[in-house]
């Protein structure tokens, strides 16, 4: 069941929210979705669950666009948080899992199950508001995965979260990924992205940037980092031919180069200078990629 | 349709286990039993006081002897000769061995004159009993010296025979209608508040889920029309369960007292025997005006982005439900103007004011289908919108809560193929 879109279009009037956009998200697998703030993710979000009709093109899933018929085989975890604050987890749960067509049984046992899990079993019988930001986070979290949905949209799951429950979620959705379902993964830390998506899609003003394989958007950005720790001073890289970014460390600096042989060039010119102790070419991160095809375009 | 009975049930038991349903419930509970019981409750509290005294000083005995008969059929007073000089009479009054002294004296035409002296003058019952009985004195004193005969003394005084009598056959009669006006006015009086209270429910219900956000995981889950209707309906049950309880402890409350032959009050405003058409009238008008205001409250309340704004957007609603009110309680003593007449075809006043029209006057079947299919119909077109305009409103978060977000929250709803 693979989630393709097809030259989606959305226009609110006349400003143009997402740009003719076309992905293909394949089956099992975690695909990473990024862009700045109002880049469009929400939008498009809404736009695969139909929550709002896109202006031009299709998007299709199981055959088909996804209706409220097929609202128990989705999750989705929205961007701003939000459970009744009045309720207690357990008759929360149970409702909003209802109404992803679990029956009532079945639900108090998964919900035994996550809380267990996130280690808040004691929270069965607690008010929403009573809790932490992050612990409603993690209920949050189990409202969207609860009934085992093929097709999970997870809209920043971890912001505001401590490293230990990012641990413990990043955990849950890699668990849900190998258990067979497909997530749709937005964030705005790199790191989390590069750690768990093959596949991705930068979204710049409603339109996509970048898109496919983390190895091959890393390989097609040419782009290489050289971090250099050395003796001297080695502020004189900056003015070789092919060094894009220049930045001094402590010991050494940090360059961003267009392309392998440039870092040749650059190892030339070290050489016979003085004492080198660390030369290493590296793949540029996906925090490069994003600043240099989003920022680029801010300035 | 599981869904929608999910939530309809969910947006039930919630607010029947709210504080706010079960503090309104058992305060109007209690105020039925009240008004059931008023004649028992005042008698409880007067009727086992004595009689009280009244001290007489009469310079005519004659006076005295007619004021002590008018006065002979008032249980609760008792009129005394009183022997000794006015100044005593008030210091007994003070002492309270009397409630109150009167002093007649023969005035400019030898007709009699009082003076009333008691501790307070604000409590006017006594006083005025007293100054009517006198009033009688005089006139009999006065035409006895005209030497009128008592027996056509009697035949000026005694009230004229007036009957009202309605020509058309269906016409209520002048006791049914003094009835009738006391149920109507009842009937409004609920509708009004009912329609007032659900109502912010319904926009509270709405508004609520918005601003904690959790719209956006509903909205994902089911469509948003069956939301709203759900929500819609189940409050609905919630007022049906008030309406219910209401009328079954207004029923028990009212044979009791009628058993206890005390029900004079409740007859005098039509409780003790309903006319059943009108119930029927009051129940279909209190769903249909229900429905209409509900739809509009929920599409209302889908267009704030908080709670505070939610009351100042349901601010037009308010003013449709009370200018209704207030046209059905002007048109309470005028049911068949004009005004009234027009007024009871437009939509939003149809619930309150053609059901004043149908309980108080007879009018053709004709005009109340119109009314009614009117009614639905507007029903039909605000289900409508509104079910479009909630759409999109439930996606819709800005700073301003306005009626011109209408606009954009129909933006948002398009349909685009």
């Amino acid at each position: 069941m693979t989630l393709r879109l097809n030259e989606v279009t959305k226009r609110f009037g006349s400003f143009t929210a997402v740009d003719h956009l076309s992905i293909e998200i394949p089956e099992k697998q975690i695909f990473g979705f990024l862009g700045a703030n109002g880049a469009g993710k929400t939008t498009t979000f809404r736009m695969i669950l139909g929550l709002i009709d896109q202006t031009e093109g299709s998007i299709s899933w199981n055959n088909g666009k996804i209706g409220y018929d097929q609202s128990h085989l989705i999750g989705y975890l929205p961007e701003e948080r939000g459970l009744y604050p009045k309720l207690k987890v357990k008759e929360q749960l149970v409702y909003l899992s209802k109404l992803r067509g679990m029956s009532k049984s079945e639900a108090l046992k998964e919900v035994d199950q996550w809380l267990e899990r996130f280690k808040v079993p004691d929270y069965h019988n607690k008010k929403v508001e009573e809790l932490s930001k992050g612990n409603q986070q993690k209920i949050q979290f189990i409202s969207a995965v609860l009934h085992k949905p093929k097709l999970l949209i997870l809209d920043e799951p971890f912001s505001g979260l401590d490293p230990v429950n990012v641990e413990m979620l990043k955990q849950a959705v890699v668990d849900l990924k190998n258990a067979g379902t497909s997530i749709v993964f937005s964030s705005h830390r790199m790191e989390h992205v590069e750690e768990l998506c093959e596949n991705l899609c930068i979204l710049h003003k409603g339109k996509p940037v970048v898109r496919g394989g983390l190895k091959d958007i890393k390989r097609s950005f040419g782009k290489k980092n050289i971090h250099i720790k050395a003796d001297f001073d080695t502020s004189f890289l900056e003015r070789v031919a092919g060094v894009t970014k220049y930045k001094p460390l402590s010991e050494g600096c940090r360059l961003q180069v267009e392309n392998e042989s440039v870092a040749s060039d650059v190892f030339e010119q070290l050489y016979g200078k003085g004492f080198v102790r660390t030369f290493d070419l590296e793949e540029p991160t996906l925090n490069d990629i994003f600043i240099e095809k989003v920022g680029a375009s801010y300035e | 349709m599981n869904k929608f009975f999910t939530i309809l049930a969910h947006t039930y038991k919630n607010r029947v286990k709210s504080k706010a349903f079960i503090i309104t419930t058992i305060i109007t509970i209690m105020l039925i039993l009240v008004v059931s019981n008023l004649q028992s409750i005042i008698e409880t509290f007067s009727g086992d006081q004595d009689a009280k005294q009244v001290a007489v000083l009469s310079e005519d005995a004659q006076w005295q002897e007619s004021l002590s008969q008018v006065l002979a059929s008032n249980d609760d007073l008792s009129i005394q000769s009183y022997d000794g000089t006015i100044e005593e009479a008030k210091q007994e009054v003070e002492d309270g061995d009397y409630e109150a002294a009167v002093s007649m004296k023969e005035g400019a035409n030898g007709l009699p004159e009082g003076t009333f002296y008691s501790n307070q003058i604000a409590n006017t019952s006594v006083s005025e009993t007293i100054r009517q009985s006198l009033q009688q004195v005089k006139a009999s004193v006065a035409t006895e010296r005209a030497n009128v005969d008592q027996q056509v003394l009697q035949e000026i005084t005694a009230p004229v025979a007036f009957e009202l009598v309605a020509l058309k056959d269906q016409a209520k009669s002048q006791e049914e209608l003094n009835q009738t006006r006391g149920i109507v006015y009842i009937m409004l009086f609920f509708m009004y508040i009912s329609v007032l209270m659900y109502g912010n429910m319904i926009s509270t219900e709405v508004a609520t889920e918005k601003s904690s956000r959790v719209m956006e995981i509903l909205i994902s889950s089911v469509s948003p029309v069956s939301q709203m209707f759900a929500k819609i309906l189940g409050i609905a049950l919630l007022g049906l369960t008030q309406f219910a309880l209401f009328v079954i402890v207004g029923y028990f409350s009212i044979q009791r007292s009628q058993q206890l032959g005390q029900a004079s009050f409740l007859d005098s405003v039509g409780l003790t025997n309903v006319d059943p058409g009108t119930i029927v009238y009051a129940l279909v008008f209190f769903i249909l005006g229900y429905l209409l205001y509900a739809t509009l409250a929920a599409t209302l309340g889908s267009l704030v982005s908080r709670l505070e704004d939610a009351q100042q957007l349901m601010v037009p609603m308010t003013l449709l439900v009370v200018a209704a009110f207030m046209i059905a309680v002007i048109g309470l003593g005028t049911p068949d103007s004009k005004f009234v007449t027009i007024s009871s075809y437009f939509p939003f006043f149809t619930p309150l004011i053609m059901f004043l029209r149908v309980g108080m006057l007879e009018i053709p079947a004709w005009e109340v289908g119109l009314s009614l299919v009117i009614l639905v119909g507007s029903i039909v077109l605000l289900g409508w919108i509104g079910a479009r305009v909630y759409r999109g409103g439930v996606l819709l978060y800005g700073k301003s809560s306005s009626l011109k977000d209408i606009k954009s929250a129909l933006q948002i709803a398009k349909r685009e193929k």
